[in-house]
């Protein structure tokens, strides 16, 4: 056999491995943007609203977790925190000191820097007028913020919002290193078993690339269904 | 509240933003039912007046009734309690931009008052209803007019059954042909007797609905009484050399 029919073959026979990945690829991805959905959004409320110790320390937990790279993270959590706390027999069942909730955990506390960031952007970009009109009404500042200013400045975030999803994506492959089974862990796998590293690794792009355009077409979708009629921030050319 | 004790009074308030005195020592008193008239040029301190009364901007100094009652502006509830009970009209408009005419009038019912959605519903129709836009419950703010937008911030504002109305400059983000159909809208409120405290530059508009002229400059009033009083021919007053200036600009005839 040529080179390139053994490639082939490889690849191939590899496939239904490597595309089982996705399902972990996905399953980390959503948990870890969810993660930083449901931090992101408080953190970034805090940072617009609140007063001094509070934003102070948002801004210190976002200067953090976009400063250090997610690689040492990984072997941080992984050996280090996690498996303390995965030692306390109370905290057992939440299965913290997995390599999946490793990396779930990791890309998600640092996503949730980064959306903390793109929703503070959305919030700020929002008329001021509608705080007032809305705590004029006699509400609180909390059913302000949940029922004014969020609806309208998540819909805003979603381009930025979808733009993080693909970098999510491609952050995910690095959980390879902890060992957790998705694409770019399989892939390696095999490649090493094969020594077709090249076929592999084309293969491996292919499928994040899928992947990224298939959420990227989604987010789209939600932005254009959650659209408000004849409402757009920047006015149309 | 006896029938002297008027519905809001306003004392000795004092307000700083940004190292500047805005607002210098304004008093005022509102009866029940009457329309007072701030006017005066840019900067003056009428937004800002505005603002104090329902605590928006907390003043820093003096004090505010509401129907006799101090309100303490250190506590939370009482704040709340207060802006239930005075409806507020923005100069542009401040509708929820993600909601529909008809749930911008009701999510405060809905929200701060507790409503059921349908009744709320029901009672934000009948606001619609009063200010002509019932066809246009199910449209969002961006596919409204200006004149629109305001008449359903009107009927978001009396849907609260407010007590009292402040207007911020009602009419001034709007076209010239627009200004009619709010000013339509306030013309009936005075008339059923709402009380209202509204800053505008409509002069002779207000000059026939309003109970009391008060010119405010530099954060203070400097002059106050009834329109016919100030811009009384013969008269030498400050607001009248305001008004013919600004007749001047808009070719409006004050008398």
């Amino acid at each position: 056999m040529d080179g390139i029919t053994l490639a082939l073959t490889a690849s191939w026979e590899a496939l239904p491995y490597i595309l089982g990945g996705v399902w972990w690829t996905l399953a980390l991805i959503i948990c870890a943007m969810g993660l930083g959905f449901v931090m992101g959004v408080p953190l970034a409320v805090t940072h617009v609203y609140a007063n001094g110790f509070f934003r102070r320390l948002v801004g210190l937990y976002v200067w953090l977790f976009r400063g250090i790279p997610i690689l040492v993270q990984l072997y941080l959590f992984y050996f280090g925190i996690l498996a303390w706390l995965g030692s306390f027999s109370l905290l057992a069942p939440l299965n913290l000191d997995s390599a999946f909730s490793a990396a779930v955990i990791v890309l998600g506390l640092t996503s949730a820097a980064y959306q903390s960031q793109i929703f503070r952007g959305a919030i700020q970009s929002l008329p001021q007028g509608q705080l007032k009109a809305a705590r004029a009404l006699g509400m609180t500042d909390t059913q302000a913020i949940v029922s004014i200013i969020l609806p309208q400045a998540l819909r805003l975030a979603i381009p930025a919002w979808s733009n993080e999803y693909s970098i999510l994506l491609k952050d995910s492959a690095l959980a390879f290193v902890i060992g957790v089974l998705e694409v770019m862990s399989r892939t390696r796998s095999v490649a090493a078993t094969t020594h077709q590293p090249l076929p592999l690794s084309i293969l491996a792009g292919l499928i994040f690339f899928a992947l990224t355009w298939v959420g990227i077409k989604a987010l789209k979708k939600l932005e254009d269904k959650v659209r408000i009629a004849g409402y757009s921030q920047q006015g149309s050319l | 509240m006896t029938a002297q004790t008027p519905l809001l009074r306003v004392e000795n308030i004092v307000k700083h933003l940004g190292g500047h005195r805005i607002l210098d020592d304004v008093s005022l008193n509102v009866p029940k039912g009457r329309l007072k008239v701030l006017i005066g040029p840019s900067g003056a301190g009428k937004s800002t007046f505005l603002q104090c009364v329902n605590f928006l901007l907390p003043p820093d100094e003096g004090k505010i009734f509401l129907e006799g009652r101090e309100i303490n502006g250190a506590s939370k509830k009482e704040l709340l309690g207060l802006r239930q009970h005075v409806g507020m009209i923005f100069q542009d408009f401040n509708l929820f931009d993600h909601l529909t005419a008809l749930e911008n009038v009701r999510i405060a019912l809905i929200k701060v008052k507790r409503m059921q959605k349908r009744e709320a519903t029901e009672r934000a129709m009948d606001e619609l209803q009063r200010v002509g836009l019932v066809d246009k419950a199910g449209l969002y703010p961006a596919q409204l007019s200006g004149g629109q937008k305001q008449r359903v911030s009107v009927a978001r504002a009396l849907a609260m059954d407010p007590k009292l109305l402040l207007l911020d400059e009602p009419t001034s983000a709007l076209d010239p042909e627009l200004i009619g159909e709010v000013l339509a809208v306030i013309r009936e409120l005075a008339k059923a007797g709402m009380t209202m405290i509204m800053a505008t530059h409509q002069i002779s508009f207000s000059a026939s609905l309003a109970d009391e002229f008060v010119f405010m400059e530099q954060g203070r009033i400097v002059e106050r009484g009834a329109p016919s009083e100030l811009l009384g021919k013969g008269r030498a007053s400050r607001t009248q050399a305001f008004c013919a200036k600004l007749n001047e600009l808009t070719g409006e005839n004050a008398e």
